[in-house]
């Protein structure tokens, strides 16, 4: 029993039935972890990005080492410094919300970049055509420049929230219940682990497809020479 | 314990994520080439075989990958009579070329359909087969394009080997948890190995971008 919900070990397909709704149970943990997650790494990143982009070499330099440091070390191991270290300092965290932390963490230093070249991408002439027409520096880049990188950079943040999304299961490690753990837990109950970890799978593929084919649509939806803003 | 200590199990584990890295990274590789070409090939049979291939590999976790490969394979191998038990290593470096294989698949396949219509045109009025094509006249043009994407995933695959220890292969992080639990002296143990993997990480980088620039001469036209 898990959550509430019996097992039926009857058959195969009593077992996929009756364990479905706790997987179910496990996805929302998922999904919560990953909205969570994406919400940090959306903020963090916009954040590395400024610090980046910033004139002064001192406040620029450790961004951009930070950003390479986060992006070349396991997120796993991320998730344990946090996990263990922070207490220490005496900053306690539930297990899920330092997990979602660890997600947005990782993902920021990948973020940072998505800003970067979403901005980068605008072309030259774009900037000289609005001092041509006398724009002021912060006009320019909110009339001209962010119309023009939004398009860019959402659809490559679509793709970062579904590749956090693969990442959640790592959560596990510190005991939250998202969806493999909880299969994982079934099966070291029923020692029947194919069928659940099979239709964690089988949940993970629809999930990512249903995701892309969004990220998809959006794409085509936004229209590529800008966004009007008003 | 001082933290000179920690030095020794550190390294070891370590040595295991090195080698982790290197068998995946290859295993890895020959998949992404098979499965990339097999997506552009014209014989229905390999392409679906390898658009299914992608599609699962990507589109599930690496996690729930090697705990299904170790976990739930040796059920399936029960029902049909096999011994599917595979030991941690093979689970482990399985998973991981399973896994990277499908994301350097798609390199491969933006790679190769890259190479411009022109190229191939040319080569069939030179009475080229279509093996040729893709071995003397696209391969040699596309795998300069890929090598900056494959640096990417070979640091991204030396960073997934730390999964490898939540089925008890005794790699860096392993290693880390265990002296975790052994001394309780977190802060010095994870920062130290965060450097380590950072160190590996930037050696791999540096690797990459030496092969990036030997098979950089591939793009020009020899004699």
């Amino acid at each position: 029993m898990l959550f509430g919900f019996e097992w039926d070990t009857s058959s195969n397909w009593a077992f996929a039935v009756s364990i479905l709704p706790i997987l179910l149970r496990g996805m929302i943990v998922t999904i919560q972890a990953t909205l969570l997650g994406f919400f940090v790494a959306v903020v963090l990143g916009l954040i590395l990005a400024a610090l980046k982009s910033a004139p002064l070499k001192i406040i620029s330099w450790p961004a951009k080492l930070f950003t390479e440091f986060v992006r070349d070390t396991p997120l796993l191991i991320q998730l344990f410094f946090l996990y263990y270290v922070l207490p220490e300092y005496g900053i306690v965290f539930p297990a899920f919300l330092t997990g979602a932390l660890a997600l947005g963490l990782q993902y920021s230093a990948y973020t940072s970049e998505v800003y970067r070249a979403g901005i980068e991408a605008v072309a030259r002439g774009q900037h000289e055509a609005a001092r041509a027409l006398n724009f002021a520096g912060l006009h320019t880049f909110t009339h001209v420049v962010l119309p023009q990188a939004i398009p860019r950079i959402i659809p490559a943040m679509g793709n970062y929230l579904v590749s956090i999304m693969k990442d959640v299961p790592i959560l596990s490690v510190v005991t939250v219940l998202e969806m493999l753990n909880v299969a994982r837990i079934i099966g070291d109950r029923t020692f029947n682990y194919l069928i659940p970890l099979s239709m964690v799978g089988g949940i993970y593929l629809i999930l990512t497809l249903v995701a892309s084919a969004g990220v998809r649509m959006l794409d085509q939806a936004l229209p590529k020479r800008g966004l009007p803003l008003k | 314990m001082h933290w000179t200590e920690y030095f020794n199990p550190l390294l070891q584990g370590a040595w295991v994520t090195v080698q982790l890295t290197f068998y995946s990274t290859i295993l890895g590789a020959l998949l992404a080439f098979a499965a990339g070409i097999g997506k552009t090939s014209r014989n229905l049979l390999f392409r679906s075989i390898s658009v299914v291939y992608i599609e699962v590999f990507r589109g599930t976790s690496l996690l729930v990958q090697l705990f299904w490969l170790y976990f739930a394979l040796p059920l399936v191998g029960q029902a049909i009579g096999i011994d599917l038990r595979l030991p941690p290593v093979i689970a482990g470096v399985l998973a991981l070329s399973l896994n990277i294989g499908a994301y350097g698949a798609e390199v491969v396949r933006g790679a190769i359909q890259s190479v411009s219509k022109d190229q191939y045109e040319a080569a069939k009025a030179l009475n080229f087969t279509p093996r040729q094509a893709l071995r003397s006249i696209a391969l040699p043009q596309a795998i300069p394009e890929m090598m900056p994407p494959f640096g990417n995933l070979a640091v991204q695959n030396l960073k997934d080997t730390a999964l490898v220890s939540l089925i008890s292969l005794g790699d860096l992080a392993f290693r880390a948890e265990q002296l975790r639990n052994f001394t309780q002296d977190s802060t010095t143990i994870y920062t130290m190995v965060l450097l380590m993997y950072f160190g590996m990480a930037l050696v791999l980088a540096g690797l990459m971008k030496l092969l990036e620039r030997y098979v950089g001469r591939w793009r020009m036209a020899r004699g």
